[in-house]
């Protein structure tokens, strides 16, 4: 098997008396979708933050394409973040600018990777908007006037437009009522088999763990007590407390 | 008290071979206190040895209120010398309050001669332009600047704007021109145009109208900028590469009244326009009084 896209080792970081983090080692491999799910105060967010270089940990090591992240210094951590990296926030108005128009969100991105041309970038972004079922004709307008869920596939398409090889997505399905949900995981699904991304997605909603993620990540209380293929995780928990997480879903 | 043991020996220097005035002996030189201006000084030295960098400084009171180019007049009485010979402009006029005033102060203060005419400068401190006269190496331009940080209103957080800056991370200033285009089909910034200097810093070059932008671009005189209340200072060294921030297919348009000056006939200076009648009558003349002035002589000279 080729080598990990991203790999961290033992990371731990302590908030005060409350280890967020304790020993957490974690591989992504280049397409493949990894949901780490969990009760909230488990530690889930606080990962991602400190793999994308949100977060310094007190202690491990996080490497992106063997190259050491945390010895990295910001301008370079930066230029992955604009390149390489994507990040999703659960609340999109923590990932667009809301004062500018959407089509201004979708090229920012590339005008901070040096594109200076202002039809190719337009063009950009009608194609970006088209591909998350937004129409391009709404383009010149605010994101304030968008729904929700057209507000969370902006920036999606925000993130995307520069062809990361891999997201970071902070519960993006949060927040949205269930249809508008389950037409975001039909997209989001699309996308990543067709840009064959690597996403690393935090959810405390297994169903959508289950539909979205290669492997599955269960923590608790700063440790990942479970790990493992998808359907193996959900269907056959080891773990008491992964029994318990699966048997809290409510089916409708 | 009067002062004579305790007052340093009068400067010497100054770019000009100005007469000088008679000074106030009530002030120091130039008004600011000698280790004032050690600190103004050392700020330019710095902001010239980093082009476009923004330079922290201890602005201090001045007679005069802020917005009314408190910073400028601190750079002013940092460089000036009793040999130089001192023109204000302000909006290109040279006998509007604020231009009049201070040329009188630094009379008073500094016993440094004034001028209205650019060629005869040695420091010309200005707000809002450049003059249209080409100017040499022995020159200094000051700007008055209301707001140094060109990414003020698209980043209110002033250590992620220094952070941008630190890592030469600009595409929300593209971002700006951008919506720009979006909205009114064309690059609707007219004044305190964006321009990255020596390849490197961003900078706001003050409120001067975009027009004069390309005058920046490898100026033969050095260009200090000065802001009061925000109490910083940059600088644009002599023959450094200034460019108009603009995209590909939207390339940077200087922009002018489509007139000639209906005093002297420029058809390539910039234009006020000016109501002369409440009946809708208006004249465009020349913003720069000494440029207009200078060329009606030459005229009434011919003729």
């Amino acid at each position: 098997m080729s080598e990990a896209l991203l790999s961290a080792r033992d990371l731990a970081l302590r908030f005060g008396r409350v280890a967020a983090l304790d020993g957490v080692a974690i591989d992504i491999w280049p397409g493949e979708v990894v949901a780490i799910v969990g009760e909230s105060g488990s530690g889930k967010t606080t990962l991602l933050r400190v793999l994308s270089g949100l977060a310094r940990p007190d202690a491990g090591s996080v490497h992106y394409a063997g190259q050491d992240v945390l010895a990295a210094g910001e301008a370079a951590r930066r230029r992955l973040m604009r390149t390489e990296w994507g990040f999703v926030h659960q609340n999109p108005r923590d990932g667009l600018r809301m004062g500018v128009s959407a089509g201004g969100n979708i090229g920012e991105r590339l005008m901070a990777t040096g594109h200076r041309h202002y039809g190719g970038i337009r063009a950009a972004a009608a194609e970006w908007l088209r591909r998350v079922e937004i129409d391009p004709a709404r383009m010149d307008e605010s994101p304030r006037k968008f729904s929700g869920g057209m507000q969370q596939r902006l920036q999606i398409a925000r993130t995307l437009v520069t062809q990361p090889r891999l997201v970071f997505m902070d519960e993006p399905t949060g927040g949205l009522d269930v249809s508008v949900q389950a037409r975001l995981l039909d997209l989001i699904r699309a996308l990543v088999a067709e840009l064959g991304l690597a996403v690393l997605i935090v959810t405390h909603d297994i169903a959508a763990a289950r539909l979205l993620a290669h492997r599955i990540l269960v923590m608790r209380h700063g440790r990942v007590v479970e790990e493992g293929l998808t359907d193996r995780v959900l269907d056959d928990p080891q773990h008491p407390y992964t029994q318990l997480l699966v048997a809290s879903v409510l089916a409708a | 008290m009067t002062g004579t043991t305790q007052a340093p020996s009068p400067p010497t220097g100054g770019r000009g071979s100005g007469e000088g005035g008679t000074r106030d002996p009530g002030y120091n030189f130039a008004y600011l206190d000698e280790s004032t201006k050690r600190m103004i000084r050392r700020a330019i030295l710095k902001a010239v040895a980093i082009p476009g960098h923004q330079v922290p400084f201890g602005s201090r009171e001045m007679p005069l209120p802020y917005g009314w180019g408190t910073g400028g007049i601190q750079v002013t009485a940092a460089i000036l010398g009793p040999a130089d010979v001192l023109k204000v402009i302000d909006q290109g006029a040279d006998d509007t309050t604020n231009a009049v005033s201070i040329r009188a102060f630094f009379r008073r203060v500094a016993g440094v001669a004034t001028t209205e005419r650019t060629a005869e400068a040695t420091v010309i401190q200005t707000r809002h332009r450049i003059p249209e006269r080409a100017l040499h190496e022995d020159q200094v331009l000051v700007y008055q600047v209301p707001i140094p940080e060109p990414l003020m209103r698209l980043e209110p957080r002033i250590a992620e704007t220094k952070r941008l800056h630190a890592m030469a991370d600009y595409g929300l200033m593209h971002v700006k021109l951008y919506e720009d285009i979006a909205r009114h089909g064309h690059i609707a910034t007219s004044y305190n145009y964006p321009v990255m200097v020596n390849g490197r810093y961003l900078m706001s070059p003050s409120p001067i109208p975009a027009f004069d932008n390309p005058k920046m671009d490898r100026m033969p005189a050095l260009q200090l900028f000065g802001a009061g209340r925000e109490k910083r200072i940059y600088a644009v060294p002599p023959y450094t590469p200034v460019r108009s921030l603009d995209f590909e297919d939207h390339p940077f348009r200087p922009i002018r009244a489509q007139h000639p000056c209906t005093l002297c006939g420029s058809t390539d200076s910039y234009l006020d326009e000016v109501l002369t009648d409440d009946v809708g009558g208006r004249i465009f003349v020349c913003s720069d009084t000494d440029w207009c002035g200078e060329r009606q002589q030459a005229k009434a000279a011919v003729e």
